[in-house]
């Protein structure tokens, strides 16, 4: 009997279908060759030491799986083994996929993470601002390790007026997240800060765990202090880190988040006071510069020479007016010692003392001819020094 | 009770501001460029001063926080 290709694999096919075991198995094995096409179906290979199983998981099924496979991830794949008739092959139609090991807490993480996210623990609009000069830091981690140490050297180095209270708790082991979550509370019902900083150096996922515990998510959530999540190295993000006002990056960067930074502010100060300095020399230069051109006029600069100039010019004037004075009489003077000469030149007696006489009627009249006189009378002859009373003897008439 | 560092610098801002406005009268700014350079050394002095204070807190008897001071387990 001869089968075609077809017909010994559909024998195969139908042989393997009719074992209940293949239908419903578990299969445990570690991921590899993880394929995700654009139809939407994963392809991989399931192996151990020594085997390999090739496996498909359907867009639907792909669909609800909670966490990202990734290759050399540990997992157990449930579903039936069947053959593919094309490819003469057969393979385990996957239909759940569960992580194993830190699988299954990648799986919790992002069970918890959607149903608090569901809840609207990771509402931004939830989120508290934090203060900007904290008084008192709550740090809630463990008194040992790197972590503690960092924060503190920081926020000396930054802020040293924040007071630190130190909350020692476990941050790794079952007991971890109890104690996260009671001094979180405890810190609010004693108000023992303004500013709660929680978290822990870096380490693998379980050591980091406990910030992926629901009571520690609650606790931060339900904080009316603010809270900075610090757990681990950059990439790590917790449920913590959700929760949290604000995240960092690590517990260093929480130090550095939590306060501000002296050396800048001493900066900032400086520069207020040079902007001080700086606009009231610009006022004084304004003023000084007004005063400048007021006292450049002469009266202000040399008072004392303005007034020994008004002094001077009165001087001269005044001897001015005296000379002028002075000249004003000389020049009368002249004029009346002229007068006089002519005056003198005038008078009658002087005429007489050259040897003239007059002669005067007895009313006083001065005679002028000789008509002017009756024979008889007597008139007075008036000499150079005194007089004579004369009778006229004889006219002659010219 | 001193002002805090906080409001002190919010002040130091607000007299930069209204100097550099340059609307004050100068008897006034005068005044306010006195205060605002107390505010620096008073702000000065805040940031030199500080030394960080480090406490350990733990549950007392009663429940109340104790604080004791904080060694290094390192």
């Amino acid at each position: 009997m001869v089968f075609s290709v077809s017909e010994a694999n559909n024998f195969i096919k139908a042989l393997l279908d009719g074992v209940p075991q293949l239908q419903t198995i578990f299969v445990r094995g570690e991921i590899s060759n993880y394929k995700c096409y654009p139809s939407g179906h994963h392809y991989f290979t399931l192996k151990d030491e020594g085997s390999a199983l090739r496996c498909v998981m359907f867009r639907g099924m792909a669909a609800r799986l909670r966490f990202r496979p990734e290759n050399g991830m540990k997992v157990v794949a449930f579903g039936r083994i069947g053959v593919f008739p094309r490819d003469g092959a057969y393979q385990l139609y996957c239909s759940e996929l569960s992580a194993q090991g830190a699988g299954d807490l990648h799986v919790a993480f992002e069970q918890l993470k959607a149903k608090l996210e569901k809840e609207g623990l990771f509402d931004p609009a939830h989120k508290k601002p934090l203060p900007r000069y904290p008084k008192r830091i709550a740090v809630i981690t463990s008194s040992a390790g790197a972590a503690v140490h960092d924060m503190l050297r920081i926020l000396n180095a930054r802020w040293p007026m924040s007071e630190v209270v130190l909350l020692p708790v476990r941050v790794q082991g079952t007991e971890a997240p109890g104690e996260i979550a009671g001094a979180l509370r405890y810190a609010n019902k004693w108000q023992v800060a303004d500013l709660i900083i929680t978290g822990r150096g870096g380490g693998s996922i379980e050591d980091l765990w406990a910030f992926n515990d629901e009571r520690v998510a609650r606790a931060i959530y339900l904080s009316d202090i603010p809270v900075i999540s610090a757990v681990g190295h950059e990439p790590d993000v917790t449920i913590a880190d959700y929760v949290a006002d604000v995240r960092a990056a690590t517990p260093s960067n929480a130090a550095e988040l939590a306060v501000p930074d002296r050396q800048e502010l001493a900066r900032r100060l400086k520069m207020l006071q040079t902007r001080m300095v700086r606009s009231e020399q610009k006022r004084v230069r304004a003023l000084s510069e007004r005063y400048e051109k007021l006292a450049r006029s002469r009266v202000l600069r040399d008072p004392m020479a303005f007034i020994d100039d008004k002094r001077l010019l009165l001087d001269y004037t005044q001897k001015n007016l005296a000379s002028l004075a002075q000249n004003q009489m000389a020049q009368r003077e002249q004029r009346y010692a002229a007068l006089a000469a002519k005056l003198d030149a005038l008078s009658p007696l002087k005429v007489l003392g050259r040897g003239y006489a007059v002669a005067k009627s007895a009313d006083g009249t001065i005679l002028r001819a000789a008509e002017d006189a009756a024979v008889g009378e007597t008139i007075e002859v008036l000499l150079g020094r005194g007089s004579l009373a004369c009778t006229v003897n004889e006219k002659r008439e010219e | 009770m001193a002002k805090t560092f906080e409001e002190n610098l919010a002040r130091l801002e607000e007299i930069v501001a209204a100097l550099e406005k340059g609307d004050a009268k100068l008897a006034e700014s005068l005044k306010l460029f006195e205060e605002g350079t107390k505010l620096v050394n008073d702000c000065g002095a805040m940031l030199d001063k500080a030394e960080q204070r480090v406490v350990k807190l733990s549950k007392g008897a009663d429940g109340a926080p104790v604080e004791s001071a904080f060694v290094s387990e390192e």
